[in-house]
């Protein structure tokens, strides 16, 4: 009963990590059928913005050593704007380009954003020691979970619900859901093609924001890569979820999670290492049988 | 008072032009018909007012402004609603968020309001299921929907792309009804595409036919049906057939 505890908990807080990241690929998607790679990069530089810049193997913390109440605001705050000036300095360019092109003109600026850390930063990872309380462990039902996996869990479960608030009772929310399904028709009917789409990059920035914190609460290192990993598999989620889907980034990115956690404790201990050749391996499949993904969003099939 | 200047404009899509030196005027309270055959580029001209198109030559004002070249919500904003081809019903929204989405740039509210009254009794099946994916619905219905929610904008020129097609003659009737009362009381200006003539000669008011990308005949459509003219301008001066 416990172990079985601690496993829910391990998939359920990864699988947090791949929802919300899922989710701020899949906002973007929908209004600008852009798949932007270069979200990953976006978590990445959140972190590195708790240091201050030094090539030095020791990490100098900077907005690191903010109480919560600032620091949390302040790290969304630089999310929302590198992927609104993204937007704006990049993507807004290639509006009427075909998803081709703007999708390996967000590879390059996910380089850019990466390369530009490395001058700053170098390669070195560092450790930084946010938030350690958060790592003890509480007592739930004779299991012994740390703090921070409730935490990304409530914490994800209230970004999902404000989100679904946010599109559903807001005037923005009605226009973003408008323009996701068919934009040129939302933009005849008067909605601000700029505004709507800035907007999904501020949410989608903030999402890279949260992430960058909770991963980096988790691991207690700064590193370059450590944004890309999640974005590789956000990114299969978005897509066996039904690209453009929120609900189906949602579920996709926990199915994942569950999946990877699930694997790690029922593959022989020898064959573990290679686990993720067995969750790629499902992705493969679930994707043989629905080619569209698990939940097609309306506007992939009203398109004429 | 001109609503409407359309000045020699060309539309090209790649080397294809759908549309060649076409010039139009529209005063406030007209009505105005578009037909023609299939490609003849009146779905084209809309999109070109629309600002979903841009042309190559030539100049659009709408309301005192010259908007060739702004973006299709800075068009909408300053008064013209526009129902394409296609029935482009947003189907995950409900009915009533899809009537919703045509006020955002309004600011009378409360008078939004009574528009929306006013929509759902004209058709009382929108207001029915108003809390329903607008998916789901009949083509007819999603047609009543498009309409009634370029309405809700309260434009001054609204162009409607086919408004009978999928729609039973009753409901062509109420639509037509509707829209004839909101010319007459609030000087709504119609810019209707029709393939078929009958409605203009019933309706009345001008007629303007495009064939092959220009405009080879206009006048009054009552004349214009009563002559051979429109028949020969319709399948083209001189064939044969």
């Amino acid at each position: 009963m416990t172990a079985l505890l601690q496993i829910l908990f391990d998939a359920l807080s990864l699988g947090s990590l791949y929802a919300l990241a899922a989710i701020g690929i899949a906002l973007i998607f929908g209004v600008m059928r852009l798949v932007n790679f270069a979200h990953g990069d976006y978590i990445s530089f959140c972190v590195f913005a708790l240091l201050w810049p030094s090539i030095e193997a020791t990490a100098f913390v900077f907005a690191g050593q903010l109480p919560p109440y600032l620091l949390i605001p302040v790290i969304l705050t630089v999310g929302a704007c590198l992927s609104m000036l993204s937007e704006i300095l990049v993507f807004r360019r290639f509006r009427n380009a075909n998803p081709a092109t703007m999708m390996i003109a967000s590879f390059a600026l996910g380089f850019v954003i990466k390369y530009t850390l490395l001058m700053l930063f170098s390669s070195r990872p560092k450790s930084i020691d946010l938030w350690p309380s958060l790592s003890l462990p509480v007592e739930i039902f004779d299991a012994r979970i740390p703090l921070l996996q409730v935490i990304t869990i409530v914490i994800t479960i209230v970004i999902l619900i404000a989100l679904v608030a946010f599109l559903k009772r807001t005037r923005f929310g009605l226009e973003m859901r408008a323009a996701a399904e068919n934009f040129t028709m939302a933009r005849m009917l008067g909605v601000r093609a700029n505004a709507v789409i800035l907007l999904a990059f501020a949410i989608s920035g903030m999402l890279a924001a949260s992430i960058g914190l909770i991963l980096v609460t988790q691991t207690g290192t700064v590193d370059i890569q450590m944004g890309s990993s999640v974005m590789l598999v956000a990114f299969i989620a978005t897509v066996i979820g039904g690209l453009g889907s929120l609900p189906g980034a949602v579920v996709a990115g926990f199915l994942i999670g569950g999946v990877s956690v699930l694997m790690q404790v029922i593959l022989p201990f020898d064959i573990r290492p290679f686990r993720d050749a067995f969750v790629y391996g499902a992705v493969i499949a679930v994707l043989i049988w629905r080619p569209n993904g698990l939940f097609m969003p309306r506007s992939a099939k009203q398109r004429v | 008072m001109t609503l409407l200047t359309i000045d020699a404009i060309t539309v090209n899509y790649g080397r294809l032009i759908a549309l060649r030196n076409a010039s139009l005027t529209l005063s406030q309270g007209e009505t105005l018909f578009i037909t023609g055959p299939n490609g003849a580029g009146k779905s084209t001209l809309l999109k070109a007012i629309a600002g979903v198109v841009v042309p190559k030559a030539g100049t659009i004002r709408f309301a005192g402004l010259e908007i060739g070249g702004w973006a299709p919500e800075d068009i909408a904003r300053r008064g013209f609603s526009m129902v394409p081809e296609g029935r482009h019903v947003f189907g995950s929204l409900t009915i009533e968020e899809n009537l919703r989405l045509g006020v955002g740039m309004r600011v009378d509210k409360d008078a939004a309001e009574r528009d929306l009254e006013h929509i759902y009794s004209v058709f009382p099946m929108l207001e029915e299921r108003r809390h329903q994916a607008a998916g789901v619905l009949s083509g007819g219905q999603q047609q009543m929907l498009v309409i009634g929610r370029a309405l809700m904008a309260n434009p001054q020129l609204i162009a409607i792309d086919e408004p009978s097609l999928g729609l039973a003659p009753k409901v062509i009737d109420d639509v037509y009804a509707v829209l004839l009362k909101l010319r007459d009381t609030r000087g709504l200006t119609l810019l209707i595409v029709e393939q078929s003539s009958a409605r203009a000669t019933m309706t009345g008011g001008r007629m303007l036919l495009l064939r092959g990308g220009e405009i080879v005949l206009e006048g009054d459509a009552r004349e214009l049906t009563r002559s051979d003219a429109l028949k020969a301008a319709y399948f083209g001066y001189g064939e044969q057939h």
